[in-house]
């Protein structure tokens, strides 16, 4: 099942000249871009490692694309996402974010039902991937 | 360059597609600013042109790969090879060659880590700082330690030489160093002398040349020098070039500094109650001749 989340997710994966135009603009307006990976697709899971610093000084898209192959090449069997932070005043906050990476099978998620008290029905998703330990989830 | 277009029935006007590129202001500017310096200038529009025809070329459909543009400059101290890294930026950003314009300037000690591991994420990063534009590396031959050969250098160095050759048309790399160690140091890392396409050379300026400079850097502070005040310099610059540790422009600039310095103390204990705009602003052969240099004449005579 594809992963959804994150800006662009309905389309088709982006290419590495797409995702340099994304980037640029990214740059242009100042934001700084950052780079993260995981293993947990999990919607909830907002938690995702930091591949190096966020790029504050880089003025170039190929500057990011450059770490962003360097992860690939560690991690290219993960997640990687790419966000970009706008720190001006009245935002603060993550303006954009679209994974340029997936793992080459997403396995999707299982229901999960439990019986609560009084029979009540509680469910819950959990991937497949994460039936495995951390780092052998994609391999 | 009065070349004409390629291809037979098509034309192409060099001098207009010259002047939509934007260079022409930067190169004048340079010509202007600049004193002295020919073979650079030189240079300089040798490679403007290279790019403007490889343009054209382009426009035509022709294959054209773009040239390889890393360069080496050398030369004495103070002999404006910073100065023409950042107009060369400009020029190669209006060329349509990099595509920011911006210039990075680094030393070892921003490439080179403390520690194993510690170099290359270094040298990466400035490297990711300067896609786009221009790396300016001053001094360069510090990259390589000869007398040490488990020196972090050459870690950097063999990253350098990677990006310089897979990412040609992302940045462009200039070195600059004095001449003879920058010799060396292409001599021991023969990887770079063949990858840098550029070797321009900083001649040291003439006496005349280091007059007119200084009259340039005193313009832009809005001061000017007295007619005997002027005499004095040119009879300084002579005295000085004399000196070890001359500094071509740079010794010029810290002269003139401390000129300043004199004039503004003269000045202040002259205690003048009617000070006019005129003596405010000119320099006087007194605030020249006080100068260390001179007095040492007079010792050693």
């Amino acid at each position: 099942m594809r992963i959804t989340q994150g800006c662009f997710s309905f389309l088709p994966d982006l290419t590495d000249d797409q995702i340099l135009t994304q980037v640029q603009y990214c740059l242009d307006n100042g934001w700084a871009v950052n780079l993260e990976f995981t293993d947990d697709p999990h919607p909830r899971n907002t938690f995702w490692e930091m591949w190096g610093l966020p790029m504050f000084d880089v003025h170039d898209a190929k500057g990011v694309l450059m770490e962003l192959n360097a992860c690939r090449k560690v991690y290219g069997d993960r997640y990687i996402r790419l966000s970009a932070f706008d720190s001006s005043h009245g935002w603060e906050s993550v303006r954009i974010s679209f994974i340029d990476n997936r793992p080459k099978n997403e396995e999707g998620f299982r229901l999960e039902r439990t019986e609560a008290q009084s029979r009540v029905q509680r469910y819950a998703t959990r991937a497949y991937a994460t039936d495995r330990p951390e780092g052998k989830r994609y391999t | 360059m009065s070349e004409a277009g390629g291809a037979t029935a098509a034309k192409i006007n060099l001098a207009e597609e010259f002047a939509q590129s934007g260079v022409g202001p930067v190169l004048k500017q340079l010509d202007d600013e600049l004193i002295g310096l020919a073979p650079v200038k030189r240079r300089i529009r040798e490679v403007a042109a290279l790019l403007l025809v490889a343009r054209v070329r382009s426009k035509f459909g022709l294959a054209s790969q773009p040239p390889t543009l890393h360069m080496s400059f050398t030369g004495n101290p103070g002999t404006g090879k910073t100065t023409v890294a950042t107009r060369m930026a400009e020029i190669l950003h209006r060329l349509g060659y990099i595509r920011r314009g911006h210039l990075v300037s680094v030393t070892r000690d921003d490439l080179v880590g403390q520690y194993i591991g510690h170099t290359a994420p270094k040298t990466k990063e400035v490297l990711k700082k300067a896609m786009g534009g221009v790396l300016f590396i001053d001094e360069a031959y510090y990259l390589y330690r000869q007398e040490n050969e488990r020196d972090y250098g050459q870690e950097s160095i063999e990253i350098l030489l990677q990006v310089m050759e897979n990412n040609r048309d992302d940045l462009v790399v200039i070195l600059a160093g004095y001449a003879d160690k920058m010799d060396r140091f292409f001599r021991s890392n023969p990887g770079f002398r063949s990858r840098v396409a550029h070797h321009i050379d900083f001649p040291d300026y003439t006496d005349d040349d280091l007059l007119a400079i200084a009259g340039k850097m005193l313009g832009s502070l809005n001061t000017k020098l007295s007619d005997g005040a002027k005499q004095a310099l040119a009879e300084y610059i002579t005295l000085r070039r004399a000196q070890p540790l001359f500094a071509n422009a740079r010794s010029i600039r810290n002269a003139l500094d401390r000129a300043r310095l004199r004039q503004a103390n003269r000045l202040f204990s002259a205690q003048d109650p009617e000070l006019t705009l005129d003596a405010l602003t000119t320099i006087e052969a007194e605030d020249i001749r006080q100068s260390r240099v001179f007095q040492q004449r007079e010792n050693g005579a």
